[in-house]
């Protein structure tokens, strides 16, 4: 379904993703791992077309993507949830989740698309009128998910769901993504909490300094020695 | 009392127009993070149409309106285009930049109506100029209550697309996050040129109301720019409820600085305003909420 060929991926005259090559097939789970700084969320940035690669190619259901504005990318049934939540501070749930639901597509069902994200996330249902940026940075969370399903896309990228959680709240949010995934969404997820991820997705990837070090079933890497070296401290 | 009463009416009369200069450079200031220095010069443009428009065809300046302000929102929306926006495609050049362009812009527009038009003064008088109404003892300039209810009208009009319609929702979602909007499918680049072009319309609505009670001369934008920069801060920066309440003190301050003190030093009392709140109040008067 996505497939990133031969990607490099530079910020003016640092070069940040080299030479990466991967593909998410449909209704998979595929995470990709990696270090802080390991280039991750350029990754991901570069699939929505925020950055522009310097070569390569990335392709959507077998169309090109990485030459058109990132405003077109979402209208193609690709979410992207990005890192920090980025939700509009002072705009209201409802209203932030109604921005993810703008294509024409989307908006004819926009209604109930918003009642099952909101049966999905029941809090959000007693926060609708709430400022999102007043919001919990869970609430936040849950809400930044909510946007990216009002989309109703085919495929959504999750870019470090967790990050400021309680693992408490980690829990809820990898629940959540597992129960998106089972209902048949395509996902691509980055995360630092290397071992929950390995053990709840179908393949992983490991990024290492803007290079893809390794892949595999996410159980096989959980086994692997240099991951545990480099990620789980054994 | 009366004096007083009266006093305050024709600040708040002038305060709602005021706002409408305010509201069209906090839009800009909030969707593109820049301070428009060409704002002024912009509503001098929409006089001299609304001027021409009465002078060679008649027009009354309110039918004007329904010419100056598309008129524009289109010159609005090419400056954005075609000068502000390839700025940021320029990595070399520094955002900030952008501000330096609307001087520039501002004085051309300036020169090209003085070679038009020369630089005397210009003046438009219709029948209903001078009349008054009354409720009780306190006159109301009649033009001055009209141009107020039209700039409530189009305030309203305004929050009406900022808050109800999607792709008022888009030019806030664009103004407090642009890289999440793009992410929801915003085409961030035409809600700047949009952006700018509601707030040249806005403020040339308010050039073509003030029309009947202004001399105009080319260099009155200028001092229009003033006005509004010093609108916006009242308002505390990029708050589009905030640009209400700055304008209309600045409109009161004004009215009570010429009634009270004299009509020379009625500047004076915005300036000083201005700096009082810069001083003891940085975030500006009001910040309720930022659309
Ligand atoms: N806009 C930018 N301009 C310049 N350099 C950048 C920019 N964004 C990221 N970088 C650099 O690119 C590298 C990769 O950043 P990226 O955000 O992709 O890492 P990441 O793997 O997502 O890290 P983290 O886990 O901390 O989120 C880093 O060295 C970062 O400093
Ligand atoms: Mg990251």
């Amino acid at each position: 379904m996505l497939e990133v060929k031969n990607l490099n991926v530079s910020y003016g005259d640092v070069q940040v993703l080299w030479d990466v090559n991967f593909s998410v097939a449909e209704g998979e789970f595929v995470v990709l791992v990696g270090a802080n700084g390991a280039g991750k969320s350029t990754m991901m940035k570069a699939v929505s077309s925020l950055v522009s690669p310097m070569s390569g190619e990335i392709s959507f259901n077998g169309r090109r993507i990485d030459t058109l504005p990132a405003h077109s990318i979402i209208g193609l049934g690709l979410a992207h949830v990005p890192e920090g939540r980025q939700l509009f501070p002072e705009m209201t749930v409802k209203e932030n989740l109604e921005m993810g639901a703008l294509s024409p597509a989307a908006k004819l069902t926009r209604k109930e698309t918003y009642q099952k994200a909101l049966s999905l996330f029941p809090r959000l249902r007693e926060r609708e009128r709430q400022m999102a940026g007043t919001l919990s940075g869970g609430e936040q969370q849950m809400c930044a998910i909510a946007r990216g399903l009002m989309a109703r896309p085919k495929m959504m990228l999750f870019d470090e769901p967790s990050l400021g959680l309680s693992p408490v709240l980690t829990q809820e949010v990898f629940r959540l993504v597992q129960k998106i995934h089972e209902e048949g969404m395509t996902i691509l997820m980055v995360e630092q909490n290397v071992k929950q991820t390995l053990g709840i997705c179908d393949r992983a990837y490991v990024l290492e300094n803007g290079r893809i070090l390794m892949q595999g079933k996410g159980k096989d890497l959980l086994e692997d020695q240099k991951v545990k070296e480099a990620f789980l401290g054994i | 009392m009366d004096v007083f009463l009266q006093t305050l009416v024709s600040g708040v009369l002038i305060g709602g127009i005021y706002a409408l200069i305010g509201i069209g450079m906090t839009l800009i200031m909030g969707v593109m993070h820049i301070i428009n220095l060409a704002h002024g010069q912009l509503m001098m443009v929409a006089m001299y149409i609304t001027f021409v428009l009465y002078q060679y065809l008649g027009l009354d300046p309110y039918v004007s309106l329904f010419i100056a302000m598309p008129a524009l929102f289109l010159l609005g929306a090419v400056i954005q285009k075609l000068f502000l926006n390839p700025l940021l495609k320029v990595d070399s050049i520094l955002p900030e930049n952008q501000v330096l362009m609307t001087v520039g812009i501002g004085m051309v527009l300036t020169e090209i109506v003085r070679i038009i038009f020369g630089s005397d003064y210009k003046s438009v008088t219709t029948s209903y100029s001078g009349s008054v109404m009354y409720l009780g003892d306190i006159a109301f300039n009649t033009p001055m209550v009209v141009a107020f209810g039209i700039a409530l009208a189009l305030t309203a009009g305004l929050f009406y697309f900022l808050l109800r319609t999607d792709l008022g929702k888009s030019v806030r979602a664009t103004a407090q996050n642009k890289e999440a909007a793009r992410l929801m499918g915003v085409n961030a680049e035409r809600i700047t040129v949009l952006t700018f072009g509601i707030g040249a319309g806005l403020v040339a609505a308010a050039g073509t109301l003030l029309l009947p009670i202004f001399y105009l001369f080319p260099d009155i934008g200028g001092h229009f720019t003033l006005k509004a920069f010093v609108i916006t801060i009242l308002g505390g920066l990029g708050s589009t409820v905030g640009a209400i309440f700055g304008g209309v003190v600045l409109g009161i301050a004004e009215s009570f600085g010429a009634t009270y003190l004299s009509m020379d030093l009625k500047d004076v009392v915005g300036m000083v305003i201005f700096l009082l709140v810069l001083i003891f109040l940085p975030g500006g008067l009001k910040r309720l909420t930022k659309i």
